[in-house]
Protein backbone atom coordinates (compact mmCIF):
# COMPACT_ATOMS: atom_id res chain seq x y z
CA UNK A 1 0.00 0.00 0.00
CA UNK A 2 1.21 3.51 -0.78
CA UNK A 3 0.98 6.45 1.30
CA UNK A 4 1.78 6.92 5.07
CA UNK A 5 -1.17 7.84 7.43
CA UNK A 6 -0.78 11.10 9.16
CA UNK A 7 -0.64 10.81 13.00
CA UNK A 8 -3.74 11.83 15.25
CA UNK A 9 -3.23 14.20 17.57
CA UNK A 10 -5.58 15.34 20.80
CA UNK A 11 -8.62 17.41 20.21
CA UNK A 12 -7.74 19.85 23.25
CA UNK A 13 -9.46 21.48 25.54
CA UNK A 14 -11.30 23.53 23.39
CA UNK A 15 -12.80 21.32 20.53
CA UNK A 16 -15.92 20.89 22.58
CA UNK A 17 -16.65 24.41 22.75
CA UNK A 18 -15.44 25.61 19.52
CA UNK A 19 -17.20 23.40 16.75
CA UNK A 20 -20.48 21.86 18.21
CA UNK A 21 -22.96 22.86 15.75
CA UNK A 22 -26.47 23.62 16.53
CA UNK A 23 -28.44 20.44 15.61
CA UNK A 24 -25.08 18.50 16.90
CA UNK A 25 -27.13 16.15 19.40
CA UNK A 26 -30.29 15.58 17.63
CA UNK A 27 -29.69 13.21 15.12
CA UNK A 28 -33.72 13.73 14.05
CA UNK A 29 -35.61 16.97 15.17
CA UNK A 30 -36.69 17.29 19.02
CA UNK A 31 -40.00 15.38 19.39
CA UNK A 32 -40.02 13.03 16.19
CA UNK A 33 -41.90 10.12 16.61
CA UNK A 34 -40.18 7.16 17.84
CA UNK A 35 -37.28 9.34 19.08
CA UNK A 36 -34.76 7.85 22.33
CA UNK A 37 -32.77 10.22 23.88
CA UNK A 38 -29.50 8.59 25.40
CA UNK A 39 -27.97 10.72 28.01
CA UNK A 40 -25.09 9.50 30.01
CA UNK A 41 -21.85 10.79 31.63
CA UNK A 42 -18.16 10.37 29.97
CA UNK A 43 -15.89 9.76 33.28
CA UNK A 44 -11.98 9.42 34.06
CA UNK A 45 -9.86 7.38 36.37
CA UNK A 46 -10.68 8.71 39.23
CA UNK A 47 -14.54 8.67 38.49
CA UNK A 48 -14.37 12.68 37.70
CA UNK A 49 -16.64 13.78 35.28
CA UNK A 50 -14.38 14.85 32.02
CA UNK A 51 -16.05 17.73 31.73
CA UNK A 52 -13.85 18.82 27.83
CA UNK A 53 -15.28 15.52 25.71
CA UNK A 54 -16.52 15.22 22.71
CA UNK A 55 -18.62 12.41 21.92
CA UNK A 56 -19.86 11.15 17.92
CA UNK A 57 -22.51 8.70 17.24
CA UNK A 58 -22.71 6.97 13.82
CA UNK A 59 -25.78 4.60 13.21
CA UNK A 60 -27.82 2.82 10.67
CA UNK A 61 -31.57 3.73 10.28
CA UNK A 62 -34.69 2.02 11.84
CA UNK A 63 -34.38 -0.11 9.03
CA UNK A 64 -31.09 -0.86 9.38
CA UNK A 65 -29.84 1.56 6.22
CA UNK A 66 -27.36 3.50 5.53
CA UNK A 67 -27.78 6.65 3.30
CA UNK A 68 -24.08 6.41 1.54
CA UNK A 69 -22.24 5.20 -1.70
CA UNK A 70 -20.61 2.26 0.32
CA UNK A 71 -23.75 0.63 1.85
CA UNK A 72 -23.25 -2.63 -0.93
CA UNK A 73 -27.32 -3.33 -0.71
CA UNK A 74 -27.63 -0.03 -3.20
CA UNK A 75 -29.63 3.02 -2.25
CA UNK A 76 -31.97 4.14 0.27
CA UNK A 77 -35.26 4.67 -1.22
CA UNK A 78 -35.53 8.55 0.31
CA UNK A 79 -32.73 9.18 -0.78
CA UNK A 80 -29.29 11.16 0.55
CA UNK A 81 -31.61 13.38 3.53
CA UNK A 82 -33.63 10.42 5.22
CA UNK A 83 -31.56 9.75 7.86
CA UNK A 84 -28.23 12.00 8.47
CA UNK A 85 -27.35 9.11 11.14
CA UNK A 86 -24.78 11.46 12.99
CA UNK A 87 -24.99 13.00 16.16
CA UNK A 88 -22.05 15.22 18.12
CA UNK A 89 -22.34 15.98 21.47
CA UNK A 90 -19.88 18.28 23.95
CA UNK A 91 -19.95 16.91 27.40
CA UNK A 92 -20.96 19.76 29.92
CA UNK A 93 -19.32 20.69 33.13
CA UNK A 94 -20.78 16.83 34.74
CA UNK A 95 -19.18 15.50 32.28
CA UNK A 96 -23.09 14.76 30.88
CA UNK A 97 -24.19 14.07 27.21
CA UNK A 98 -27.25 13.80 25.34
CA UNK A 99 -27.80 12.57 22.00
CA UNK A 100 -31.71 12.22 20.58
CA UNK A 101 -32.30 10.00 18.07
CA UNK A 102 -34.20 6.88 16.54
CA UNK A 103 -33.41 3.16 17.41
CA UNK A 104 -31.10 1.23 14.66
CA UNK A 105 -32.06 -1.70 12.98
CA UNK A 106 -30.21 -4.82 12.94
CA UNK A 107 -27.86 -5.53 10.00
CA UNK A 108 -26.64 -8.33 7.74
CA UNK A 109 -22.89 -8.56 8.83
CA UNK A 110 -22.22 -11.28 6.31
CA UNK A 111 -21.81 -15.23 6.95
CA UNK A 112 -25.16 -15.36 7.72
CA UNK A 113 -24.92 -13.27 10.75
CA UNK A 114 -27.00 -10.70 12.09
CA UNK A 115 -25.71 -7.40 13.86
CA UNK A 116 -27.85 -6.77 16.63
CA UNK A 117 -29.06 -2.90 16.62
CA UNK A 118 -26.33 -0.73 17.52
CA UNK A 119 -24.78 2.27 17.24
CA UNK A 120 -20.72 3.06 16.80
CA UNK A 121 -19.72 6.08 19.07
CA UNK A 122 -16.20 8.15 19.20
CA UNK A 123 -14.79 9.79 22.40
CA UNK A 124 -12.95 12.92 21.68
CA UNK A 125 -11.47 14.79 24.78
CA UNK A 126 -8.67 16.83 25.92
CA UNK A 127 -5.70 13.80 27.06
CA UNK A 128 -6.87 11.28 24.64
CA UNK A 129 -4.17 11.35 21.57
CA UNK A 130 -6.27 9.34 19.54
CA UNK A 131 -10.30 8.84 19.86
CA UNK A 132 -11.61 6.04 21.72
CA UNK A 133 -14.47 3.73 20.17
CA UNK A 134 -17.23 2.36 21.89
CA UNK A 135 -20.58 0.04 20.73
CA UNK A 136 -23.97 0.94 22.63
CA UNK A 137 -26.31 -1.78 22.49
CA UNK A 138 -30.13 -1.67 23.69
CA UNK A 139 -31.24 -3.58 26.30
CA UNK A 140 -34.67 -4.75 24.93
CA UNK A 141 -32.34 -6.78 22.18
CA UNK A 142 -31.39 -9.38 24.43
CA UNK A 143 -31.60 -12.26 21.90
CA UNK A 144 -30.16 -10.27 19.10
CA UNK A 145 -27.51 -9.19 21.32
CA UNK A 146 -26.89 -12.87 21.97
CA UNK A 147 -26.25 -13.26 18.41
CA UNK A 148 -24.56 -10.67 17.82
CA UNK A 149 -20.80 -11.39 16.02
CA UNK A 150 -19.03 -8.18 18.28
CA UNK A 151 -20.40 -8.66 21.44
CA UNK A 152 -19.63 -12.49 21.03
CA UNK A 153 -15.63 -11.52 21.53
CA UNK A 154 -16.00 -9.27 24.47
CA UNK A 155 -15.90 -10.63 27.59
CA UNK A 156 -18.94 -11.89 29.28
CA UNK A 157 -18.79 -9.74 32.63
CA UNK A 158 -17.74 -6.87 30.23
CA UNK A 159 -20.83 -7.06 28.43
CA UNK A 160 -22.55 -5.01 30.64
CA UNK A 161 -20.68 -1.99 29.62
CA UNK A 162 -22.21 -1.64 26.14
CA UNK A 163 -25.56 -2.35 26.87
CA UNK A 164 -27.71 0.64 27.41
CA UNK A 165 -29.78 0.92 30.22
CA UNK A 166 -33.63 1.70 30.47
CA UNK A 167 -34.19 5.69 32.15
CA UNK A 168 -37.68 6.04 31.85
CA UNK A 169 -39.84 6.37 29.14
CA UNK A 170 -37.98 7.43 25.84
CA UNK A 171 -34.97 7.78 27.93
CA UNK A 172 -32.01 5.14 27.51
CA UNK A 173 -28.55 5.64 30.09
CA UNK A 174 -25.04 4.86 28.63
CA UNK A 175 -22.23 5.94 30.82
CA UNK A 176 -18.34 5.69 29.47
CA UNK A 177 -16.08 4.95 31.75
CA UNK A 178 -12.72 5.39 30.67
CA UNK A 179 -11.09 2.96 33.43
CA UNK A 180 -11.92 1.90 36.58
CA UNK A 181 -13.85 -1.71 37.58
CA UNK A 182 -16.74 -0.24 35.31
CA UNK A 183 -14.42 0.76 32.40
CA UNK A 184 -16.13 0.58 29.45
CA UNK A 185 -15.24 -1.63 26.43
CA UNK A 186 -13.69 0.39 23.82
CA UNK A 187 -12.73 -1.18 20.36
CA UNK A 188 -9.65 -1.53 17.80
CA UNK A 189 -10.75 -0.49 14.55
CA UNK B 1 -1.84 -5.47 1.31
CA UNK B 2 -3.80 -8.24 1.63
CA UNK B 3 -5.38 -10.23 -0.68
CA UNK B 4 -7.92 -12.90 0.73
CA UNK B 5 -7.37 -16.17 -0.27
CA UNK B 6 -11.52 -17.39 -0.01
CA UNK B 7 -12.35 -14.42 -1.69
CA UNK B 8 -9.94 -15.56 -4.93
CA UNK B 9 -11.28 -18.93 -5.01
CA UNK B 10 -15.02 -19.09 -3.58
CA UNK B 11 -18.21 -17.28 -5.78
CA UNK B 12 -20.17 -15.29 -4.48
CA UNK B 13 -23.65 -16.24 -3.87
CA UNK B 14 -25.91 -13.66 -5.10
CA UNK B 15 -26.70 -10.54 -2.64
CA UNK B 16 -23.97 -11.85 -0.30
CA UNK B 17 -22.50 -8.65 1.45
CA UNK B 18 -18.84 -7.34 0.25
CA UNK B 19 -17.17 -5.08 2.39
CA UNK B 20 -13.99 -3.65 2.32
CA UNK B 21 -11.38 -3.63 5.38
CA UNK B 22 -9.61 -0.61 5.88
CA UNK B 23 -5.83 -0.52 6.33
CA UNK B 24 -4.11 -0.72 9.88
CA UNK B 25 -1.49 1.58 10.39
CA UNK B 26 1.80 1.00 10.54
CA UNK B 27 3.25 0.53 14.48
CA UNK B 28 4.49 3.88 15.43
CA UNK B 29 2.51 6.15 13.41
CA UNK B 30 0.07 7.11 15.83
CA UNK B 31 0.37 8.17 19.55
CA UNK B 32 0.15 5.24 22.57
CA UNK B 33 -3.14 6.45 24.41
CA UNK B 34 -1.04 6.36 27.50
CA UNK B 35 1.59 8.88 27.39
CA UNK B 36 3.07 9.85 30.87
CA UNK B 37 4.89 13.69 29.41
CA UNK B 38 1.28 14.35 28.64
CA UNK B 39 -0.31 14.17 31.88
CA UNK B 40 -3.91 14.29 31.01
CA UNK B 41 -3.40 11.05 29.31
CA UNK B 42 -3.07 9.57 32.59
CA UNK B 43 -6.91 9.05 33.61
CA UNK B 44 -8.18 9.56 30.57
CA UNK B 45 -6.82 6.38 28.43
CA UNK B 46 -8.87 2.97 28.50
CA UNK B 47 -6.72 0.19 30.06
CA UNK B 48 -8.18 -3.01 29.41
CA UNK B 49 -7.61 -4.63 26.16
CA UNK B 50 -9.15 -3.00 23.36
CA UNK B 51 -11.43 -5.61 21.46
CA UNK B 52 -11.10 -6.05 18.01
CA UNK B 53 -14.09 -4.26 15.62
CA UNK B 54 -14.56 -6.09 12.53
CA UNK B 55 -15.20 -3.70 9.07
CA UNK B 56 -19.00 -3.97 8.86
CA UNK B 57 -21.51 -2.12 7.20
CA UNK B 58 -21.42 0.82 10.27
CA UNK B 59 -17.75 0.79 10.22
CA UNK B 60 -17.31 1.13 6.26
CA UNK B 61 -19.76 3.69 5.79
CA UNK B 62 -20.03 7.53 7.82
CA UNK B 63 -21.49 11.02 8.06
CA UNK B 64 -21.18 12.74 4.78
CA UNK B 65 -21.31 15.97 6.16
CA UNK B 66 -21.25 19.21 4.19
CA UNK B 67 -23.09 21.19 2.12
CA UNK B 68 -26.17 22.35 4.58
CA UNK B 69 -23.61 22.84 6.78
CA UNK B 70 -20.95 25.54 5.39
CA UNK B 71 -20.82 28.23 3.67
CA UNK B 72 -17.81 29.08 1.03
CA UNK B 73 -16.64 31.77 3.85
CA UNK B 74 -16.33 29.22 6.40
CA UNK B 75 -12.90 28.35 4.70
CA UNK B 76 -11.54 32.24 5.14
CA UNK B 77 -11.39 32.96 8.89
CA UNK B 78 -9.96 36.41 8.03
CA UNK B 79 -13.41 37.70 7.18
CA UNK B 80 -16.63 38.21 8.64
CA UNK B 81 -15.61 40.84 11.14
CA UNK B 82 -15.98 44.06 11.40
CA UNK B 83 -11.97 44.54 10.46
CA UNK B 84 -9.17 42.07 9.75
CA UNK B 85 -7.48 40.25 12.55
CA UNK B 86 -3.78 40.79 13.85
CA UNK B 87 -1.32 39.05 12.84
CA UNK B 88 0.21 37.44 9.48
CA UNK B 89 -2.03 36.46 6.68
CA UNK B 90 -1.41 32.93 5.68
CA UNK B 91 -2.92 30.23 3.32
CA UNK B 92 -3.39 26.82 4.16
CA UNK B 93 -3.93 24.41 1.41
CA UNK B 94 -3.30 20.70 0.38
CA UNK B 95 -5.23 17.52 -0.50
CA UNK B 96 -6.82 15.18 1.48
CA UNK B 97 -6.15 11.61 0.37
CA UNK B 98 -5.95 7.69 1.17
CA UNK B 99 -3.45 5.52 2.28
CA UNK B 100 -3.92 4.05 -1.37
CA UNK B 101 -3.09 7.40 -3.05
CA UNK B 102 -6.65 8.26 -3.69
CA UNK B 103 -8.06 11.97 -3.24
CA UNK B 104 -11.06 12.58 -1.30
CA UNK B 105 -12.99 14.38 -2.17
CA UNK B 106 -16.73 16.10 -0.80
CA UNK B 107 -15.39 15.44 3.11
CA UNK B 108 -15.53 18.02 5.68
CA UNK B 109 -12.52 19.68 6.94
CA UNK B 110 -12.68 21.32 10.43
CA UNK B 111 -10.36 23.62 12.02
CA UNK B 112 -9.64 25.67 14.71
CA UNK B 113 -6.84 27.74 16.31
CA UNK B 114 -5.60 30.54 18.67
CA UNK B 115 -5.46 33.99 17.26
CA UNK B 116 -1.93 35.80 16.48
CA UNK B 117 -1.05 36.64 20.38
CA UNK B 118 -1.63 32.91 21.16
CA UNK B 119 -5.13 32.94 22.58
CA UNK B 120 -8.13 30.44 21.97
CA UNK B 121 -11.67 32.65 22.08
CA UNK B 122 -13.22 30.70 24.63
CA UNK B 123 -14.37 31.24 28.25
CA UNK B 124 -11.82 28.69 30.11
CA UNK B 125 -8.73 30.12 28.77
CA UNK B 126 -6.79 32.30 31.35
CA UNK B 127 -3.49 32.81 29.24
CA UNK B 128 -2.92 36.59 29.59
CA UNK B 129 -3.04 37.60 25.61
CA UNK B 130 -5.05 39.59 24.28
CA UNK B 131 -8.45 38.54 22.36
CA UNK B 132 -8.55 39.63 18.88
CA UNK B 133 -11.79 41.07 18.21
CA UNK B 134 -11.95 40.17 14.82
CA UNK B 135 -10.89 36.89 14.85
CA UNK B 136 -12.44 33.57 16.16
CA UNK B 137 -10.09 30.74 14.87
CA UNK B 138 -12.76 28.54 13.90
CA UNK B 139 -13.29 27.53 9.93
CA UNK B 140 -14.63 24.84 7.53
CA UNK B 141 -14.02 23.57 3.96
CA UNK B 142 -15.32 20.69 2.41
CA UNK B 143 -12.77 18.91 -0.35
CA UNK B 144 -13.42 19.05 -3.84
CA UNK B 145 -13.40 16.65 -6.34
CA UNK B 146 -9.59 16.41 -6.40
CA UNK B 147 -9.60 16.11 -2.23
CA UNK B 148 -8.36 19.47 -2.36
CA UNK B 149 -8.97 22.08 -0.09
CA UNK B 150 -7.97 25.63 1.14
CA UNK B 151 -7.93 28.29 3.93
CA UNK B 152 -7.28 31.28 4.27
CA UNK B 153 -6.11 31.96 8.10
CA UNK B 154 -3.12 34.28 10.27
CA UNK B 155 -0.81 32.32 11.95
CA UNK B 156 -1.28 31.29 15.25
CA UNK B 157 0.54 31.93 18.19
CA UNK B 158 2.40 29.37 20.72
CA UNK B 159 1.05 29.80 24.53
CA UNK B 160 1.69 28.58 27.91
CA UNK B 161 -0.04 25.47 29.40
CA UNK B 162 0.08 23.82 32.94
CA UNK B 163 1.67 20.25 31.86
CA UNK B 164 5.23 20.44 32.75
CA UNK B 165 7.62 23.76 33.88
CA UNK B 166 7.65 26.61 31.51
CA UNK B 167 5.38 24.34 28.72
CA UNK B 168 4.33 26.05 25.62
CA UNK B 169 2.86 24.38 22.96
CA UNK B 170 3.96 24.74 19.43
CA UNK B 171 2.18 27.11 16.82
CA UNK B 172 -0.10 24.90 15.39
CA UNK B 173 -3.81 24.54 13.81
CA UNK B 174 -6.13 21.56 14.66
CA UNK B 175 -7.55 19.59 11.70
CA UNK B 176 -10.68 17.37 12.11
CA UNK B 177 -11.78 14.99 9.06
CA UNK B 178 -14.04 12.76 8.32
CA UNK B 179 -13.27 11.10 4.99
CA UNK B 180 -15.58 8.73 3.77
CA UNK B 181 -16.28 6.32 6.39
CA UNK B 182 -16.57 5.76 9.81
CA UNK B 183 -12.96 3.90 9.98
CA UNK B 184 -11.44 6.79 8.61
CA UNK B 185 -11.69 9.54 11.60
CA UNK B 186 -8.76 11.71 12.04
CA UNK B 187 -8.11 14.71 14.35
CA UNK B 188 -4.58 15.82 14.29
CA UNK B 189 -2.85 19.23 14.43
CA UNK B 190 -0.79 21.18 11.74
CA UNK B 191 2.88 22.30 12.65
CA UNK B 192 4.64 24.68 11.10
CA UNK B 193 8.30 24.01 9.84
CA UNK B 194 11.72 25.50 12.29
CA UNK B 195 9.52 25.54 15.32
CA UNK B 196 11.91 25.75 18.03
CA UNK B 197 9.48 24.71 20.51
CA UNK B 198 8.55 20.53 18.35
CA UNK B 199 11.69 19.06 20.01
CA UNK B 200 10.12 19.95 23.50
CA UNK B 201 6.15 19.43 23.41
CA UNK B 202 5.09 16.24 24.54
CA UNK B 203 1.97 15.98 22.27
CA UNK B 204 3.81 16.06 18.97
CA UNK B 205 6.27 13.93 20.55
CA UNK B 206 3.65 11.68 21.73
CA UNK B 207 3.79 10.10 17.78
CA UNK B 208 6.90 7.34 18.27
CA UNK B 209 7.98 7.11 14.70
CA UNK B 210 9.88 10.26 14.08
CA UNK B 211 9.25 10.46 9.87
CA UNK B 212 5.26 9.96 11.06
CA UNK B 213 5.98 12.88 13.67
CA UNK B 214 7.25 15.20 10.57
CA UNK B 215 3.67 14.09 8.51
CA UNK B 216 1.87 16.55 10.84
CA UNK B 217 4.31 19.53 9.55
CA UNK B 218 3.21 21.82 6.83
CA UNK B 219 5.90 23.08 4.04
CA UNK B 220 6.28 26.84 3.04
CA UNK B 221 5.48 27.23 -0.40
CA UNK B 222 6.64 29.82 -1.91
CA UNK B 223 4.89 29.42 -5.67
CA UNK B 224 2.21 29.47 -3.56
CA UNK B 225 2.84 32.30 -1.61
CA UNK B 226 0.63 35.37 -3.20
CA UNK B 227 2.91 38.43 -3.50
CA UNK B 228 2.21 41.41 -1.41
CA UNK B 229 -0.67 39.19 0.31
CA UNK B 230 -0.03 35.76 2.08
CA UNK B 231 2.37 33.60 2.65
CA UNK B 232 1.33 29.84 2.16
CA UNK B 233 1.79 26.41 3.73
CA UNK B 234 0.81 22.82 1.74
CA UNK B 235 -0.26 20.60 4.22
CA UNK B 236 -1.47 17.21 2.48
CA UNK B 237 -3.31 14.50 5.08
CA UNK B 238 -3.49 11.06 4.26
CA UNK B 239 -6.48 9.25 5.74
CA UNK B 240 -6.54 5.08 6.06
CA UNK B 241 -7.66 3.80 2.58
CA UNK B 242 -8.84 0.06 1.54
CA UNK B 243 -7.19 -2.64 1.50
CA UNK B 244 -6.55 -4.13 -1.99
CA UNK B 245 -9.16 -7.07 -3.19
CA UNK B 246 -9.02 -9.42 -6.00
CA UNK B 247 -12.64 -7.39 -7.23
CA UNK B 248 -11.13 -3.67 -7.42
CA UNK B 249 -7.87 -5.13 -9.21
CA UNK B 250 -10.64 -6.41 -11.20
CA UNK B 251 -12.78 -3.47 -12.09
CA UNK B 252 -15.27 -4.88 -9.95
CA UNK B 253 -17.84 -2.49 -8.97
CA UNK B 254 -19.21 -2.62 -4.96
Amino acid sequence: MGELLTPSQTVGPYFSMRLPWDQGPYVVPAGTPGAITIIGRLLDGAGDPIPDGLIETWQASPEGRFAHPDDPRGPVPDGDKAFRGFGRAPTGHDGSFKIVTLKPGALPAGDGQVEAPHIDVSVFSRGMLDRSVTRIYFPDEPEANAADPVLAQVPDERLVTLIAVPAGDGLLRFDIHMQGPAETVFFDL
Amino acid sequence: MTVSQHRLVMPHAPGELILPTYAKPEPGNHPPLDFPPYKSTGLRHPTKALVLLPHRLTEVTGPLLGDDLITMQDADLTTGHAGEPQGQRIIVFGQVRDSGGKPVPDTLIEIWQTNAAGRYRHSREHHPAPLDPNFDGVGRAITDQGGRYRFITIQPGSYPWGNHYNAWRPAHIHFSLFGRAFTQRLVTQMYFPGDPLLPLDPIYNSVPDEKARQRMIAAFSIEDTQPEWALAYRFDIVLRGREASIFEDEGHDH
